[in-house]
């Protein structure tokens, strides 16, 4: 049973969705997803510990095929990490989606929708684990489609969701021909499509330009998965207009999981020494991500709906994240991988938490929030608490990941970026501060829709704005974790604990 | 965990603030008392060391640590936070006592911080509580008063924090001691602790929100945040001479800003002041006598500008005035605190007797040791101009001055034990000193009462008074009237902007005709692709498919040419 957990992981899921579909009652739907996803969390921690106990990699060969014939399912430490963030985020998210896809989904599609919830996970958790090539493009689109198709899911409510979903596909879809692209003209170079066999092959033809062409496919289909600045268009319409739930687990996992994908491809198998990759491609993603940070940061001040602010401020975070991978070294992508794990935490629980309030009232714009610090002190408290995380306030993990973030700039004395990314985090305070002030400084306006809260409907998001604040109390573990799953890529130098 | 509460100071403070707000009015305020008693009882058994370290995630923390200036400001604090629960005795409002409460607790904590970081966080803990004490003031101009207040203290904090990273790159380390200021990482720490301890030039938002405050709020305020800092000047930057000067100007320009003021909270501003002065002079010189002096002057000063503004409080709640010139004759309505209100300018003006006098003698003494003959006389002169502002303005002319026939009653109970529980620890510490001294870090023995001390003091204090007398016979001593006084941070405030405006004027009309161009075009450029889809622009995060896929292809070529330049 043990040795099987690679293929469980993203089996389980797999299999329960043509189930869920044809489960009409929605509570049976809902429990069936409960409890697949609770099972896969469960194994995501298995592997996790199983991983960090043994300090190795556990390869997985499907069918008892080897590599590089067959494919293989790899966890190493930068897959134990991931892994338990998605599945973590997808369960909790599965249990507040309870009440908010009652609140917003039609009845007669519950089934179709948890059908393609589960596939979305699935398509996530199967991106992590493989070790192949192709067999990452297959998961990347069984996610992407299932994603677009629940954006969609929207338009019973929210009729922009529509075009939301379809400018969602096409990009999406021009992203993930990119990147099939390039890992056409990888396999046309060295014949293999197992990764750490490309990794092998890769060096002796890495002077070719189709090499660095294949690079440069790649590693532009996935900036726009990850909706890496001036990429990033498809991303504010669809997480707006989306079911709230929707929302909540898209932004804590979908774009991470491509975050991971780009570590595992650029640095996995191109290499850190890869011509043109330290000094052309991570001046870029640097530039890329600092100008995100500044956008998305800007944006979200000036927005008044909430789904979009945040949305806007996932473009900075992410924008964080890239300055981590373009630091190339060590500490830089150790604090891109803290930074995937500490902001799925505190965007999971901003999203959920107004994902309830939209299911409410509607919408969810400053308007809706005006006085709401009163009606709903305790959803409002994580709200306020996922914001002071988003800032990098102290005690909070989003503290921990800038640290390091910052840290990996100085090991490179990019003073100037640094000082840059400081300023971006201030800068949302701006933002945050004017949640407060709506919330809490604001009396409710005559006539406004009446709020409520129950312990259902806000512990999910506080179950990770506790997790929030323990990991920005206790990181150690996580530390020592995310520097593992960095020294996968680039061994261990000067600098790092 | 409680043993983490019992082994960090303050802690026990911060964390018990949580439960004030629930707690019935009484109750409450025994609460308070008996968690400031265990914790200063507590604290004042640390002997000095290392007592607490703790690692997070690859940097080492120094949770706990005592130097040998740590016990009497640890204890003063602890004073100040169990007088300002009495004098706050008959306040309902529940925010004031939580705010206080942990703001007393965070700058605790502060004192026994080892390095940087942990520095940093109480740093900003002092400045978050504490803004709702501002906030507290509860009128417009306080809410705005508090912003700029916050982003001051905020930004102190920042600076903070760019100082320790800094010093950790350099491998200092983040150990707080002695730091070279003339480094960059030595120039933020210092600016940091500068901006705290109200240097001149970054001194505005003391004057401009701590008069804002609510009665109580301001009696908290002018304890902890000022003193934090002054004690952390001492712990980095003891013998740094460039402070001698800065403590100078300090000490002396705020007398100007306080003649012409009329509100007296803000009168009593501008003297914390002009006292801190006093006290970063002493860190400048740096010798023991000298250290000895800024710990024990700001031990007392803690202590009888704490009365002072506790007594104008008491003006004020009684009144709803502190205007100079609405307010005269309060003794025969108000005679408690008139005495105790009395018994603080005597101790400010160091009126021999009274504990301004043993304290500030120290750092007199240790000036003209050292030989700076002109931070001397600036240092005499100051002392002179509070006997003009803060004795004849803030204590003379309110209860002792033409009768206004003001309706007024003495001040509540809990005020009053407040008052003259600290106007008998400045008496007390005046006539005998001792077991002050005896706390201070460095072992000696003074002698205060020499007859040329005496007797030069008392001159001084004479002839300030006649110069006084005679200026307003004659009718030439400024009149209280409204007005309003620029201080420094005006220069933040307006010169600044306004002078770079003026300046930049030319350049501006071209950015502007370059501005107008580009919006025109923006806004057709936005007006074409609303025309295939509806929402559009960088800021909306939308985008047409097509615009979206053109900047997709562009970047596309960019990165093929990423091989051509590397």
């Amino acid at each position: 049973m043990m040795q099987h957990l690679p293929i469980l992981q993203v089996l389980l899921p797999l299999l329960a969705a043509p189930f869920a579909a044809l489960l009409r009652g929605r509570e049976l739907a809902w429990g069936l997803t409960f409890l697949t996803t609770g099972a896969a969390f469960l194994i995501s921690i298995a592997l996790f510990l199983e991983q960090r106990a043994l300090g190795t990699t556990l390869v997985y060969e499907l069918g008892n095929w080897a590599a590089p014939i067959g494919i293989v399912y790899v966890i190493d430490a930068a897959s134990a990490l991931v892994l338990p963030v998605i599945s973590g985020i997808g369960f909790i998210a599965t249990l507040a989606a309870r009440q908010l896809v009652a609140a917003e989904i039609d009845r007669r599609d519950h089934g179709l929708f948890y059908a393609a919830w589960l596939l979305t996970i699935a398509g996530m958790l199967g991106q992590v684990t493989t070790g192949d090539a192709f067999n990452i493009f297959v998961f990347l689109e069984i996610s992407s489609l299932s994603a677009y198709a629940l954006v969609a899911m929207g338009s019973g409510r929210d009729r922009r969701a529509l075009p939301a979903a379809f400018n969602y596909l096409i990009l999406g879809t021009v992203g993930a021909t990119f990147y099939v692209i390039g890992i056409g003209l990888l396999y046309m170079l060295t014949g293999t499509l197992n990764l750490a066999d490309l990794a092998e092959r890769l060096p002796q033809v890495e002077e070719t330009r189709a090499a660095f062409t294949a690079m440069a496919f790649i590693a532009l289909g996935l900036f726009l998965k990850m909706a890496l600045f001036p990429l990033h268009f498809w991303l504010v319409p669809a997480y707006a207009h989306a079911p709230s739930a929707v929302t909540a687990l898209m932004a804590s996992t979908a774009t991470k999981v491509s975050v991971y994908v780009l570590i595992r491809l650029i640095f996995g198998v191109f290499g850190i020494e890869f011509p043109g990759l330290v000094d052309g491609v991570g001046l870029l993603v640097l530039t890329l991500g600092i100008a995100g940070a500044f956008v998305g940061t800007l944006a979200a001040i000036v927005e008044t709906d909430l789904k979009k602010l945040f949305a806007q401020s996932s473009i900075a975070q992410l924008g964080y994240m890239a300055i981590g991978i373009g630091a190339m070294s060590a500490t830089g992508l150790a604090a891109a991988f803290l930074h995937l794990f500490n902001h799925a935490l505190m965007k999971g629980a901003l999203f959920l938490a107004i994902g309830m309030i939209a299911a409410q009232a509607g919408r969810a714009t400053m308007g809706t929030l005006q006085g709401a610090g009163k009606q709903i002190p305790i959803t409002m408290t994580a709200i306020l608490f996922g914001g002071l995380a988003l800032i990098g306030v102290p005690l909070t993990a989003g503290f921990i990941s800038k640290v390091y973030l910052i840290r990996a700039l100085l090991e490179q004395d990019f003073w100037l970026l640094a000082g840059l990314t400081f300023v971006s985090s201030a800068l949302a305070l701006a933002y945050v501060w004017k949640i407060i002030e709506a919330a809490w400084l604001r009396p409710r306006p005559e006539g406004a829709p009446e709020l409520s809260e129950t312990p259902s409907q806000y512990m999910p998001a506080w179950i990770m704005v506790i997790a929030t604040l323990g990991f920005g109390i206790y990181a150690t573990p996580l530390v020592d974790a995310a520097f593992a799953a960095a020294h996968v890529f680039i061994p261990a130098t000067v600098g790092a604990p | 965990m409680l043993d983490m509460l019992v082994s960090i100071p303050g802690l026990s403070l911060i964390l018990g603030a949580l439960l004030v707000p629930v707690l019935p009015h009484g109750a409450r305020q025994a609460y308070m008392l008996a968690l400031i008693a265990v914790s200063g009882y507590l604290t004042f058994g640390i002997e000095t060391g290392v007592h607490t370290t703790a690692r997070l995630g690859g940097l080492d923390l120094i949770l706990v640590r005592a130097e040998a200036i740590t016990k009497p400001f640890a204890l003063v604090f602890h004073l100040a936070a169990a007088l300002n629960v009495v004098y706050a005795l008959h306040e309902t409002q529940k925010t004031t006592a939580t705010a206080g409460l942990a703001y007393a607790g965070a700058a605790i904590a502060a004192l026994f911080a080892g390095d940087f970081l942990t520095l940093f966080l109480y740093w900003e803990l002092t400045a978050v509580t504490s803004v709702f004490l501002v906030l507290a003031g509860n009128r417009a101009r306080a809410l705005s008063a508090a912003m700029r207040y916050l982003l001051m203290q905020v930004g102190s904090g920042v600076i903070l924090l760019a100082g320790a990273v800094m010093l950790w790159r350099d491998g200092t380390g983040l150990s707080i001691q002695a730091i070279d200021a003339l480094t960059p990482a030595g120039l933020c720490v210092l600016l940091a602790f500068g901006i705290k301890a109200a240097f001149p030039l970054v001194n505005g938002w003391l004057q401009d929100a701590y008069p804002e405050a609510s009665v109580t709020g301001t009696v908290m305020l002018s304890a902890f945040t000022t003193k934090l800092a002054i004690y952390m000047l001492a712990l980095c930057f003891a013998g740094f001479t460039p402070l001698i000067y800065i403590g100078a100007v300090m000490a002396v320009l705020p007398i100007f800003f306080a003649a012409l003021e009329t509100d007296l909270r803000r009168v009593l501003a501008y003297s914390l002041n002009n006292q801190l002065g006093f006290m970063v002079i002493g860190i400048g010189i740096g010798t023991q006598l000298a250290i000895n002096g800024t710990v024990a002057h700001a031990f007392a000063s803690t202590i009888y500008q704490g009365l002072l503004f506790m007594a104008l409080g008491a003006v004020l709640h009684r009144t709803g005035t502190v205007k100079a010139n609405e307010l005269g004759g309060l003794w025969k309505t108000m005679p408690l605190t008139a005495i105790f209100c009395s018994v603080g300018a005597l101790s400010i003006i160091s009126f021999p007797l009274f504990s301004g006098f043993v304290t500030k003698s120290l750092t007199l003494g240790a000036v003209a040791k050292e030989g700076y003959f002109w931070v001397w006389l600036a240092m005499v002169f100051a002392t002179v101009g509070a006997v003009q502002h803060v004795f004849i303005k803030a204590v003379y002319l309110p209860f002792f001055g033409p009768d206004r026939k003001l309706k007024a009653q003495e001040a509540p109970l809990g005020m009053l034990i407040a008052m003259a529980a600290a106007a008998a620890l400045c008496l007390g510490l005046g006539v005998y000193p001792e077991p002050l001294y005896a706390l201070l870090p460095y072992a000696a023995r003074y002698e205060v009462w020499k007859a040329g001390y005496v007797l030069g003091e008392l001159q001084l204090l004479t002839f300030a008074g006649l110069g006084f007398a005679i200026l307003s016979l004659r009718g030439l001593y400024p009149a209280a009237i409204d007005t309003s006084v620029l201080n420094t941070d005006w220069l933040w405030r307006r010169a600044l902007p306004r002078l770079t405006l003026a300046h930049a004027r030319p350049v501006l009309s071209l950015w502007f005709v370059v501005l107008g161009a580009l919006k025109r075009g923006v806004l057709r450029a936005l007006k074409i692709s609303e025309e295939t889809s509806r929402e559009s622009g960088l800021v909306s995060g939308v985008a047409s498919i097509g615009s979206a896929a053109g900047i997709f292809l562009a970047m596309f070529a960019l990165m093929l040419l990423l091989r051509q330049v590397t």
